[in-house]
């Protein structure tokens, strides 16, 4: 196999796997979620879909919607 | 050190240093609005958001010092310093660390309202013992 054709796979297959993790990051940058900060410094995260999440979501969504 | 200042220049110098931030309310300790940069309604509808929404936090997790609700139309920050809190919308995808920080240095720079001295009442001023003796 010439040279040439590896590099263009190697290269494809590197661009690929970059572009799936970008959109990967992207996609759990964008779910919703609830970060809870103590005194102590300590956080919670609460993504959508746990009960959590569900309480304090919908209160969000209310102030954020035009009056 | 913070240079105290009031509600309405504090909350004009967040915005302007921090454009991710849209809607901004001061709450006072007694639960009164310190200011905002909403009309009246709007400012008392985020006020109560924010109050219902740390309520539920403190719910699931007792020691809330602050929180964000991030959602895919913007997010909701709410951070307390002692009895006071100040709530914010921000755009979509914010640059929470930063927002918290800003946040946090506007409340901190705004004058806390002082509780009224009590009058006080006069008392007659007592006498020197040593002048009851001479007398």
């Amino acid at each position: 196999m010439p040279r040439r054709k590896v590099v263009t796979g190697v290269l494809l297959a590197a661009g690929s796997l970059a572009g799936s993790v970008l959109v990967r990051r992207r996609a759990a940058r964008r779910r919703e979620r609830v970060d809870l900060y103590a005194d102590d410094g300590s956080m919670q995260s609460y993504a959508e879909g746990t009960l959590e999440a569900e309480r304090l979501l919908p209160i969000a969504h209310e102030l954020l919607s035009p009056a | 050190m913070l240079a105290c200042m009031d509600a309405t220049q504090a909350i004009a110098d967040l915005t302007e240093i921090s454009p991710q931030v849209k809607d901004v309310v001061v709450i006072a300790a007694d639960g009164s609005l310190t200011g905002s940069n909403l009309q009246e309604e709007g400012a008392q509808r985020l006020a109560d958001g924010a109050r219902r929404l740390l309520d539920a936090a403190e719910g699931l997790r007792p020691g809330v010092a602050q929180l964000e609700a991030a959602t895919t139309v913007g997010s909701v920050f709410v951070v307390r310093d002692g009895e006071r809190l100040i709530a914010a919308t921000t755009t979509p995808e914010p640059t929470v660390g930063l927002v918290f920080y800003d946040l946090k240095t506007c409340l901190r720079s705004i004058d806390e309202p002082k509780p009224k001295p009590k009058p006080r009442r006069r008392t007659p001023a007592k006498q020197k013992e040593g002048d009851d003796a001479a007398a």
